[in-house]
């Protein structure tokens, strides 16, 4: 008896419920990182550098020497197991994959380098690193501090020139040291090349596991090289389409968890979701705006598909498009002011450009083939998407439809999403006959195609913007 | 063309149900397995046969033809979708306490969001094209699973063909 008044307390309290049962435990939010002065050297950073790299070919080959990062005190840290002398050497390692997996510079790391000390961070033995024939020169330290947080410094030096060609610092608690690498990573990298940085950002996915006609796919977010990897929902229910916020405080996202697709709005810090619009309808493709103030989301009435636009916080949605077909998904220009989206109002997949409030939609792709998940580049001069002509490529163009380019080349890659820089797309490909899917990233010139590794097989790559 | 051949594979496994003579081509792959979970009650330890009002019943009672079949990005009801839709029908008709889920599916050569919309879109056609013939909107919900569940593994114009679907799934 007992048994049956629990069940019915259950049932009577499944709205919540339900929409919860998915979810495993909550990811522990991120601290905060505090770009601090570089405390070791007392002396100003030098203004009016000349020193500028404009050629992609040039900085390619430049030869970047990525010593271990000294401390002044070895000294216990929640941050590794040995100490912070050995958790500078593993900053410097994590510098040298960060650089080297994405084919930029020729990274050498701090297995093949002498240890410089302390005091030499701010003082290069210009000797030894003239002898090795290195261009480029980082330095760093990690010092821990009374309140356990760690602070880190990171310099980049010419070698030719002896001089420091920029420096920062940044205090970090402990768990999030990872980060106090992938910003130094971005510091070298924005300095030699004149990009935006985009290190220091992680990505949301779908892990896939399991047989081709039951796979298993949860939600799972990692930093932008993999680490501090985590799945969000359990696999009772399938997953798709992820989205970060762009304050990464919460994920936009489709689950099946109460048997029909519907997107949700997960939270990241307390581990609970909501329906993004209270419908009885299939709700797809859910999207942010650049400020994260809207979310853009497509219903499906009777068959029907459009694409709509709620506040973030709640309220009315707004309807954008209502020819009949499928208009679906949709992506800012980075102003907010424009979106491109997909529709098959022509007889097939195209992209067409509308602006923010739904008026002024135009065709943009007449080249042939399909137009689908165009993505807009974080810097608005882009736009990615899946090209469908026989195979499924990912391609990118112009925001006027013009300078199409086709980057690569397998038997489906579909689901662009750019680098918070704009200069690297990844998306996932799947397996012809088995199914299994990968994440893969492309450089926007076509290069450096390359897998990512993923614990289990992974769709849906989302890329959020650089951390807060 | 590949209407053809869902055609062709649909008379071929009613003409098996049937157990007809004629023999069927060669190439013709098995009948896409059943969606729902439970296996059917037509062990040799039941011979009274499936119980009314159950996935199984539904299925025997009107020859298999509770799946019909789409040509690539298309929803539209062709004359064997009709002749399955007007034989659920006539099931609905005669059990009225019957409900159903009209789940539409995608083959994998589509974007995962568009195969949504498309599953959803051929779910609806079924859907109207049972209303129209008088079955009642409210005893039919949609779902749609896009390319997400499969019935044919491989990645061929014949696995494809068995995928684009739209599964008639009795309510319990």
């Amino acid at each position: 008896m007992k048994k049956l008044i629990f069940a019915f307390v259950m049932l009577a309290a499944s709205p919540l419920a339900a929409q919860n049962q998915d979810l495993g435990l909550p990811a522990p939010e991120g601290g905060e990182v505090v770009t601090t002065g570089t405390e070791a050297s007392g002396e100003e950073a030098e203004g009016g550098l000349t020193f500028t790299v404009t050629d992609e070919s040039d900085w390619q080959n430049l030869t970047v020497a990525i010593p271990g990062f000294a401390t002044d005190r070895d000294v216990p840290t929640p941050a590794s197991t040995d100490g912070t002398a050995a958790l500078g050497r593993d900053i410097a390692r994590i510098i040298t994959a960060n650089l080297r997996n994405n084919g930029l510079f020729q990274p050498i790391g701090p297995d093949q380098l002498p240890q410089p000390g302390f005091a030499q961070i701010t003082e290069p033995a210009w000797s030894t690193w003239v002898s090795r024939s290195n261009e480029m020169l980082v330095h760093g330290y990690v010092r821990g501090r009374e309140d356990g947080r760690l602070v880190v410094g990171c310099y980049l030096y010419d070698v030719a020139l002896q001089d420091e060609l920029v420096r920062e610092g940044w205090v970090i608690p402990p768990a999030d040291w990872r980060r106090a690498a992938h910003k130094c990573s971005d510091l070298i990298y924005s300095r030699l090349t004149g990009e935006s940085p985009f290190f220091d950002s992680r990505i949301a996915y779908i892990a896939e596991t399991g047989p081709k006609n039951a796979r298993v796919k949860r939600l799972a977010i990692m930093d932008s090289d993999g680490a501090n990897h985590r799945f969000l929902t359990l696999g009772s229910a399938t997953a798709l389409t992820p989205r970060y916020s762009p304050d990464y405080k919460k994920l936009l996202y489709l689950s099946y968890v109460d048997g029909n697709p519907r997107i949700y709005v997960y939270d990241i810090g307390t581990g609970r979701q909501q329906l993004v619009a209270e419908t009885g309808n299939p709700t797809l493709a859910p999207r942010w705006s650049p400020d994260g103030s809207y979310i853009l989301y497509s219903m499906a009435v009777g068959g029907n598909t459009d694409i709509y636009r709620v506040p973030a916080t709640g309220g009315q949605s707004v309807r954008l498009t209502d020819t009949p077909g499928i208009d679906i998904g949709g992506s800012y220009s980075p102003d907010g002011s424009r979106i491109v989206f997909e529709s098959d109002r022509s007889g097939s997949q195209q992209c067409y450009v509308m602006n923010a409030d739904g008026s002024g939609q135009r065709r943009i792709s007449f080249h042939g083939g399909r137009c689908a998940t165009p993505e807009w580049s974080p810097r608005g001069d882009q736009i990615a998407f899946t090209r469908i002509a026989g195979d499924f490529n990912i391609a990118v163009m112009e925001p006027n439809g013009r300078n199409l380019r086709v980057l690569t080349r397998g038997w489906q890659d579909e689901a662009p999403t750019w680098a918070p820089n704009g200069r690297i797309i990844q998306f996932f490909r799947t397996t012809r006959n088995s199914g299994r899917t990968s994440l893969y990233q492309v450089d926007l010139t076509g290069r450096n195609e390359r897998k990512l590794p993923t614990p289990v097989d992974a769709s849906d790559p989302a890329w959020g913007p650089i951390l807060p | 063309m590949n209407k053809t051949f869902a055609t062709a594979m649909l008379l071929g496994s009613t003409v098996a149900l049937a157990a007809c003579g004629q023999k069927a081509p060669e190439d013709i792959p098995p009948p896409p397995a059943s969606t729902v979970p439970e296996a059917p009650a037509t062990t040799p330890t039941t011979p009274a046969g499936p119980s009314v009002g159950s996935q199984a019943h539904f299925e025997q009672s009107i020859n298999g033809q509770n799946v019909i079949y789409f040509d690539t990005d298309r929803f539209n009801i062709d004359s064997a979708d009709a002749a399955a839709l007007q034989a659920q029908a006539q099931y609905l008709a005669q059990y009225s306490s019957v409900s159903i889920t009209l789940e539409g599916h995608a083959d994998e050569r589509g974007t995962r969001e568009y195969n949504l919309a498309l599953g959803e879109r051929r779910a609806n056609a079924a859907k109207n094209y049972l209303v129209s013939l008088g079955v009642a909107a409210g005893r039919i919900q949609t779902v749609s699973h896009g390319k997400e569940r499969p019935v044919a593994l491989g990645s061929n114009e014949q696995a494809w063909a068995q995928n684009r679907r739209a599964v008639s799934v009795v309510i319990n």
